[in-house]
């Protein structure tokens, strides 16, 4: 019975239980988490990866709004069955800019960790406003509205801002461009598109919902991140079995 | 400050600072509210600042009102040498608790009809799935189950302190506070406002108000243990230490978010990638853990003994699980990302915590279980121990199922598919609901000096009807979550892949619907039971001392 | 505390308890479990091997890599190239072979149409269907009504790299916004519909000018529909009189390609799946029921 008896001492003061139980409970994310900082194989070395663009960026916004991640993962997991249906196992790498990470933890949909580019922006509209008009099964929402509500960028630049301070290196170039880069992104054509893309290797400047009123819907700025979705990484430079970990 | 002296209307009547400090903080906080509602980004925002400039005012406005209403002196600590208990806000949190119970099941009711029938969403953006199932996840584990927590925890920490509740308007801005934070969260979802972590999806100013209210938990739970008669804390009352200051801890670190603007309700989490994954899984698991858990194993170590009127089974054994189950626990989050990017290591070590929980879980089913020897006969007569024995039951099933799940070689089939909502239903609708209709059931006669319940058939009922959905439910979705798993990875003879996507889509329908109707019928469980502590409730009230309070039960 | 013996006894089980006692509840004294206990040491000892057996323990600059040296990355790879052993010799023909020596050979074929299906289901199938049938906007594939050409060659190359995708080598061209870039008047654009529908064997109001359509089309849609309306496959024009219709045959439907265009896109697969799967998925689309030679 002695050594039960010394487990009085946490039942006679509560000072002493709490500390105890906040000693046992650090112990464990301590371990786990903190490694994920300093061990640098965590994140990958890859080439191709940057900061999202203003516009997808905003589309991001809408995606993790509308909780797309309650039904969709963007994390496409080493088996072969995945590597074959999705494509290239996600990398660490390829979601370090993320705010929050939008792995997701159900697929009642598919995986989007690589959609980008998979599908025709025609096919995203259509899809996005009425799922069924293209997969007769499919068991999605609709999301017609987003394409008749105007995208909200007024405080883009403070969002990068607020993104730089925490780790995504947004130059202040791409700050003080934000807003304007949210426009040629979305248009046709833009003289200034090759502005945008030296900000952002590979961002695509297209017109993706075909609208023609000049005003970036929400519609265009969730498109706009679908279609880049997975599409930054360069796998033929990528050494897998230098970044087994 | 506008404390003491400030009001006084009778002789010696002066206004504490507790009643003083809380009319000028709140006065301040809807000060704060309208400039930011003035100033705020977007419509729901503004919105968001006016509801809270609306419940600051409200608040200022009881505290005063109360202080007019009151006697001079305080209510007392104890009357002819009894604690005067102060039961006001835990009878507020278990009237909460059940109609936060009935709003969730019904919200899961409707998203899982919008899984069988898409049709069910409407067309309309603030009720399609993927804002409405945070709220269904929200509603029944936070609001529900948080309420249930907070007026079990301040009911038990009284009883077994013999102390009357600490704080005079503390505890009441507690079970406020906390149930206006899940206003916040719950109308913000449906107005889009949300971080996109699960089970954390409130934004930075809902997660700033709810620490405040759960540091006031803390010290109102704390003062009270401090004013104990018996020299040793019980340990229902570790568990419930532990779930409020874990989750204190948990809470903080993985909502780490700078705002936008403080007029903008967006903000960016400071971690990023394959650490916030990481970060957020450690916290979800432990929400699991110690919300879920052992906050529910705290009612289970209050309620059994209470209600079977026999000692809890073992001591040494309540000490080695309470620590082994909080040690191992804040490990098993990697368990979540399984071959994902998050680096082998990790996931090993989520992975083996996982299998060394299994007993240290199972530590508490059979400390329950064992605790009804010599009483088992009273699962015959009693359907209130019965939900709560069936309840340990379910507990032991799903922290059987959790390790296993945890292998890498099962997650690698259960991880995505339905197989894990099958498991967290389990556990929720199982265990922890269960649990918690008994304690309630205990409670309500108990804290409206009732009795006994209006009708223990109906109890029988409830238990039998919600049986069935849960049954349903959770067969359906292990179906559904194997055989999604299975047609993924399926292959044919020459060496490609058998099915597409949708097509496990299309075969999960069926199931869809029988998990829907699995869900009706627990939620018809839990009408019936609203149904029935109303009844109690307007029933005549006992003037005697209500049947399990007071004196000191002897054994058998 | 109290001497344990000096502890009350529970008197339904003969066991001390400790003495105390909240609200009523006393605590038994009893051991804990021994099968608990053995099972608890069991997993303890078994997470102990596992974790030495597999990565598992973060240090200073790595963590440890486990006795095994298995990790799922290399697992994965060793999985997938298991599988390309058992598709094996059939996939390195698949990639050496012409189109026509697998459509030609049963073997071949079956194989290519297996791993054609596969590849169908999971990248072609949102919009052109499960069954190939198509959608509005997006063509059937089991007609013998083909935009870009139904040979295996044309097929490969439209997979390869797709329709307006934004690669170098798609096919390209529009059907232009007639009526949007001031082309055609709106009036003309209804005329012109009359008579595009007319030639396609459909109904027309009896009032319409058919003579007036067939001017206006000579004058803008022949160069690339042709004379008679029967499309050109090098521009992708459809056939104009096969009553086929991508978009709807309705008055409204072809007034609005007149008005405003079409240019659907299909994306580049090049890049995405690799050559033998492109073969394999051109072989498939072509037996679907409308290759040509």
């Amino acid at each position: 019975m002695s050594v039960w008896n010394k487990h009085a001492i946490f039942e006679k003061n509560s000072i002493i239980l709490i500390a105890g139980i906040l000693v046992v409970v650090a112990i464990g994310g301590l371990v786990e988490i903190a490694p994920l900082f300093y061990l640098k194989n965590t994140i990958e070395t890859v080439e191709g990866m940057r900061p999202y663009t203003p516009l997808e960026l905003a589309g991001r916004n809408i995606y993790v709004r509308e909780g797309c991640y309650n039904c969709h993962s963007q994390m496409i997991r080493p088996m072969r069955d995945e590597v074959e249906r999705y494509g290239h196992y996600s990398l660490a790498a390829e979601s370090m800019y993320d705010k929050p990470f939008q792995w997701g933890s159900k697929r009642i949909g598919p995986d989007l960790a690589r959609v980008g580019s998979k599908y025709s922006d025609d096919w995203h509209v259509e899809h996005l406003k009425d799922p069924r008009a293209v997969v007769p099964t499919s068991i999605m929402p609709a999301y017609a509205f987003l394409f008749a509500t105007p995208l909200d960028y007024r405080h883009i630049e403070s969002d990068m801002k607020v993104q730089s301070v925490s780790g995504v290196p947004y130059t202040p170039e791409m700050i003080a461009h934000a807003k304007a880069d949210v426009q040629i992104q979305a248009a046709a054509d833009d003289p200034d598109a090759p502005k945008l893309q030296a900000r952002y290797p590979k961002a695509v400047a297209r017109n993706y919902t075909g609208n023609r009123t000049g005003e970036v819907s929400e519609g265009d700025a969730l498109v706009a991140y679908l279609q880049m979705l997975g599409t930054l990484v360069d796998f033929k430079k990528y050494d897998g079995k230098a970044n087994v970990r | 400050m506008a404390s003491a002296g400030t009001f006084p209307t009778a002789p010696g009547k002066r206004m504490t600072t507790g009643e003083g400090g809380t009319a000028v903080a709140l006065g301040l906080l809807a000060l704060l509210s309208i400039i930011i509602a003035s100033g705020a980004h977007t419509a729901a925002y503004a919105f968001h600042a006016y509801l809270f400039a609306a419940a600051s005012v409200a608040g200022v406005f009881a505290v005063i009102n109360r202080y007019y209403e009151r006697p001079a002196e305080l209510p007392p600590q104890e009357i002819a040498g009894k604690p005067n208990y102060n039961f006001g806000p835990v009878k507020f949190a278990v009237t909460a608790s059940m109609l936060w119970g009935i709003a969730g099941f019904l919200i899961g009711c409707i998203i899982a009809f919008q899984l069988a029938y898409p049709v069910v969403n409407l067309d309309i953006a603030q009720i399609a799935f993927g804002r409405l199932r945070p709220l269904h996840t929200s509603a029944v584990i936070f609001a529900f189950g948080g309420n249930v927590l907070i007026a079990s925890s301040f009911y038990v920490v009284q009883r077994t302190c013999r102390a009357r509740l600490a704080g005079d308007v503390a505890p009441w801005f507690v079970v406020l506070g906390y149930n206006f934070f899940i206003v916040v969260a719950g109308t913000g979802y449906l107005l889009g406002i949300t971080q996109g972590k699960e089970y954390a999806e409130p934004e930075w100013y809902a997660d700033l108000f709810l620490t405040v209210v759960w540091v006031a938990y803390l010290l109102v739970f704390l003062g009270t243990i401090w004013k104990r008669k018996e020299p040793h804390i019980f340990v229902a009352n570790w568990f419930y230490l532990a779930f409020i200051v874990t989750i204190a801890m948990l809470h903080i670190v993985n909502n780490a978010a700078i705002p936008v603007s403080i007029f903008s309700p967006k903000s960016y989490i400071v971690w990023a990638g394959v650490q916030d994954a990481m970060v957020q899984w450690w916290y979800g698991h432990n929400a699991v853990g110690f919300f879920l858990t052992a906050g529910f194993l705290a009612i289970m170590y209050y309620f059994i003994p209470k209600r079977a009127e026999r000692p809890v089974y073992s001591y040494r054994l309540s000490i080695i699980h309470f620590w082994a189950l909080i040690f191992l626990y804040i490990w098993a989050g990697p368990h979540h990302l399984h071959y994902t990017a998050l680096p082998d290591w990790a996931q090993t070590l989520g992975m083996v915590f996982s299998i060394m929980l299994w007993m240290p879980s199972w530590g508490g089913m059979i400390n329950g279980l064992l605790t009804l020897q010599g009483a088992w006969d009273k699962l015959r007569t009693d359907p209130v121990l019965r939900l709560m024995v069936v309840s340990l039951a379910f507990y032991g099933m799903s922290t059987f199922e959790g390790p296993m799940m945890s292998i890498k070689a099962v997650n690698g089939l259960s991880h995505y598919t339905d197989w894990t909502i099958g498991h967290v239903h389990s556990g929720a609708l199982g265990w922890v609901a269960y649990v918690s209709f008994g304690a309630i059931y205990c409670l309500v006669p108990w804290l409206w000096n009732r009795e006994r319940l209006y009708s223990l058939r109906l109890v029988s009922w409830h238990f039998w009807v919600s049986t069935l959905g849960i049954v349903l439910y959770i067969s359906a979705m292990w179906v559904a979550g194997i055989m999604q798993g299975l047609m993924w990875r399926a292959y044919n003879a020459l060496g490609f892949l058998e099915y597409s996507f949708i097509e496990s889509i299309d075969a999960t329908h069926p199931l869809y619907v029988i998990r829907a109707l699995g869900g009706v019928l627990f939620l018809l469980g839990s009408l019936i039971m609203a149904f029935n502590l109303y009844m109690t409730v307007r029933s005549p009230s006992t003037a005697a001392e209500p049947r399990a309070a007071g004196a000191l039960v002897p054994a058998e | 505390m109290a001497h344990p013996n000096a502890n009350p006894v529970d008197a339904a089980t003969g066991v001390p308890t400790t003495a105390h006692e909240w609200d009523g509840i006393r605590e038994l004294n009893n051991p804990l479990p021994r099968w608990w206990l053995n099972v608890f040491y069991v997993t303890i000892v078994w997470a102990l091997l596992y974790a030495i057996a597999y990565p598992a323990i973060p240090l200073i600059h790595s963590a440890t890599g486990g006795l095994f040296g298995w990790n799922t990355r290399s697992a994965v790879e060793r999985d997938l190239a298991a599988l390309s052993q058992q598709r094996g010799a059939r996939l390195d023909v698949l990639k050496s072979a012409s189109l026509e020596e697998i459509a030609g050979n049963p073997t071949m074929l079956t194989f290519a149409r297996a791993a054609g299906k596969a590849a169908f289901a999971d990248n072609c199938a949102a919009c052109h269907g499960v069954g190939a049938g198509g959608a509005k906007g997006y063509p059937n594939l089991n007609d013998d009504d083909w935009l870009w050409g139904g040979t295996l060659a044309e097929v490969q190359q439209t997979i390869q790299y797709g329709i307006r995708s934004g690669h170098d080598q798609a096919r390209a061209g529009a059907m232009p916004a007639f009526v949007r870039d001031g082309i055609l008047k709106r009036d003309e654009a209804v005329v012109l519909a009359d008579y595009v529908r007319s030639i396609a064997g459909l109904p027309v109001e009896p009032k319409a000018d058919l003579k007036r359509g067939e001017t206006l089309f000579a004058a803008n849609c022949a160069a690339c529909h042709g004379d008679k309306g029967a499309g050109n496959k090098e521009m992708g024009a459809p056939n104009l009189t096969d009553g086929i219709w991508l978009y709807g045959s309705e008055k409204a439907a072809v007034v609005e390609t007149l008005t405003n265009g079409r240019g659907g896109v299909m994306p580049a697969w090049t890049g995405r799946l690799d050559e033998a799967t492109i073969k394999a998925l051109t072989v498939y689309v072509h037996t679907l029921g409308g290759g040509t030679k």
